[in-house]
């Protein structure tokens, strides 16, 4: 008889293709990015016990119940902060495992996020933002800041004038994404790199913050993540990739977008800085001691001031690091080597979380080597994953 | 004077303000030309974006005071692509830090994109939206007028 080892192991990721128009249900992207997961772990669809998705996720447990076959859900839960709390689902799948409430957790999000409704859209009067309404974004509306960029641009503008920053610095990040998506055949842009002239030349969103080739590249297409104990993961198909630590931070008066009231001083990521603790303590590993980094990109400058707050350099030094070469394949702190949100396309996080998985099992096709562990960042939340 | 960016042969076209139980205040004095924020009936701390109770001292005695309506540039950005409904031309959306210590989503008006810098003084004035409400906006404030 196995020995009960209730850690908390991904076993299965599933993706749809990722595209500008599916051609079919955000049901259908869900339940075949599921199937693919569970198929990829060898768990039969009967046996999931839990579902975890987004809080604006629209798909329904039951509908998904219904295409997979699921006999008897013990557990359900929908996390908040949209793409911010991607990672969340890690956290919160790490915790009905180890706690017993569930067996096998089906984590999935699924979107047409382009060819049905787009978040980048401006939104008209009196309508709630369709990214979800939080509880600060109707406050910028009759204003003419009625989208993520917009919103985004307002807490950046403050951390170029801060530190020196310019749009060109913030084009680093494309530059290097786009390179990583380049040779990913399963990336949007596949085979189209860009230089910073590129990035230049390209049209402002957000003045003097984002130029299009700032933004993440809105996309249709579902993934799914299967989440099991490690000693029902002996036999399954895949070598089990431990969640060593996850953890999910809220802190006063924060949001995740129109995120301007916590603090006379937005230039620091106060919720990325409160994840990279709380890891230090559950997962004994920081960050920035692991060999690849999955870090939200919705927006170039995210990733400077996560850079920071996750504890890859100090505060302001995010320019210097990324120009240092850190992020790169063969650097210190490879930077989504799918092409991130940017690159391989936005699957609202979840794209980041299955490139994690593949990079912890060596077999991504952009693949660092010797990937012992992998960290999975965004902003308000934060996971610690590796083989063991 | 409205600004030219939400205004279209003379009729405002920017979008009203999505208006509920708690932020009704603000904006029903925002109507009335004045700019509103919450002040704690006990604590006297001041809050925006306004709440139904304070975080320090738990009350609900939440009252809505009349801000002196001067603050400070923190950030800003212009909208471009794709354009803002409600308005003809990219506005300048800013956020602005109000003397007594809050901070709002506005826009700064009179003046050209270039000119604006972070720490610019700003004074509130109000332009009119498409369903007849107002929004308080803010513009340089002039040395004649400096305080
Ligand atoms: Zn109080």
């Amino acid at each position: 008889m196995a020995i009960r080892n209730n850690d908390a192991v991904i076993v299965g990721v599933g993706q749809t293709e990722i595209s500008k128009q599916s051609g079919r249900s955000e049901l259908q992207l869900a339940a075949e990015a599921s199937l693919l997961a569970l198929n990829d772990a060898g768990i039969a669809p009967e046996d999931v016990d839990g579902m975890i998705t987004y809080t604006i996720d629209n798909n329904d447990e039951v509908g998904l119940c219904r295409c997979l076959g699921v006999k008897d859900l013990k557990y359900t839960v929908r996390v908040p902060q949209g793409g911010g709390g991607s990672v969340v689902t890690i956290f919160q799948a790490m915790a009905a495992v180890k706690s017993g409430v569930a067996d096998v957790v089906l984590i999935w999000r699924a979107m047409n996020e382009r060819s049905q409704y787009r978040f980048g859209r401006p939104v008209p009067a009196g309508r709630i933002p369709v990214g979800g309404g939080s509880t600060f974004m109707e406050w910028a509306m009759p204003f003419g800041a009625q989208s993520p960029g917009s919103w985004e641009a307002l807490v950046a503008q403050a951390y170029m004038k801060k530190y020196g920053v310019t749009n060109a610095d913030f084009g680093m990040v494309s530059v290097l994404l786009r390179k990583h998506a380049a040779t990913n055949p399963a990336a949007w842009f596949y085979k189209k790199p860009i230089t910073i002239d590129d990035h230049q030349n390209s049209r402002w969103i957000a003045a003097p913050v984002l130029r299009l080739l700032d933004c993440c590249q809105e996309s249709d297409g579902g993934v799914a993540i299967v989440v099991t104990r490690m000693d029902r993961a002996r036999d399954l198909k895949q070598k089990p990739v431990k969640i060593h630590g996850a953890v999910h931070t809220m802190l006063p008066n924060h949001e995740i977008i129109t995120n301007y009231y916590h603090s006379q001083d937005l230039t620091r990521a106060a919720l990325s800085e409160t994840v990279t603790k709380r890891l230090k303590k559950t997962a004994r590993i920081a960050p920035a001691e692991t060999q690849v980094a999955m870090i939200y990109d919705n927006f170039t400058p995210q990733i400077f001031t996560q850079l920071e707050g996750f504890g890859y350099c100090k505060r302001g030094e995010a320019k210097d690091y990324i120009a240092g070469g850190n992020l790169e394949l063969y650097g210190k702190s490879p930077l989504s080597p799918n092409g991130g949100h940017i690159g391989e396309g936005y699957i609202h996080g979840m794209n980041l979380i299955s490139e994690g998985v593949r990079q912890a099992r060596g077999t991504a096709v952009n693949q660092v080597k010797n990937v012992e562990t992998v960290f999975l960042g965004s902003g308000v939340s934060g996971a610690i994953i590796g083989v063991v | 004077m409205a600004d030219d960016a939400s205004l279209r042969g003379g009729v405002a076209t920017r979008p009203d303000p999505i208006v509920t139980v708690d932020s009704s205040a603000f904006w029903a004095g925002a109507d009335r030309g004045e700019l509103i924020i919450q002040q704690c009936g006990d604590c006297t701390t001041f809050y925006h974006p306004p709440r139904p109770m304070c975080p320090k001292c738990h009350t609900t005695a939440m009252r809505p005071v009349k801000a002196n309506g001067r603050g400070t540039i923190y950030s800003y950005c212009i909208p471009i692509h794709p354009p803002s409904f409600g308005f003809a031309a990219p506005p300048i959306v800013a956020l602005i830090d109000l003397e007594e210590g809050v901070r709002i989503v506005s826009n700064v008006v009179g003046i050209e994109y270039e000119k604006v810098t972070n720490g610019l003084k700003v004074e509130v004035e109000f332009e009119p939206t498409e369903g007849g409400h107002q929004v308080p906006v803010f513009r340089v404030t002039t040395k004649k007028k400096a305080r």
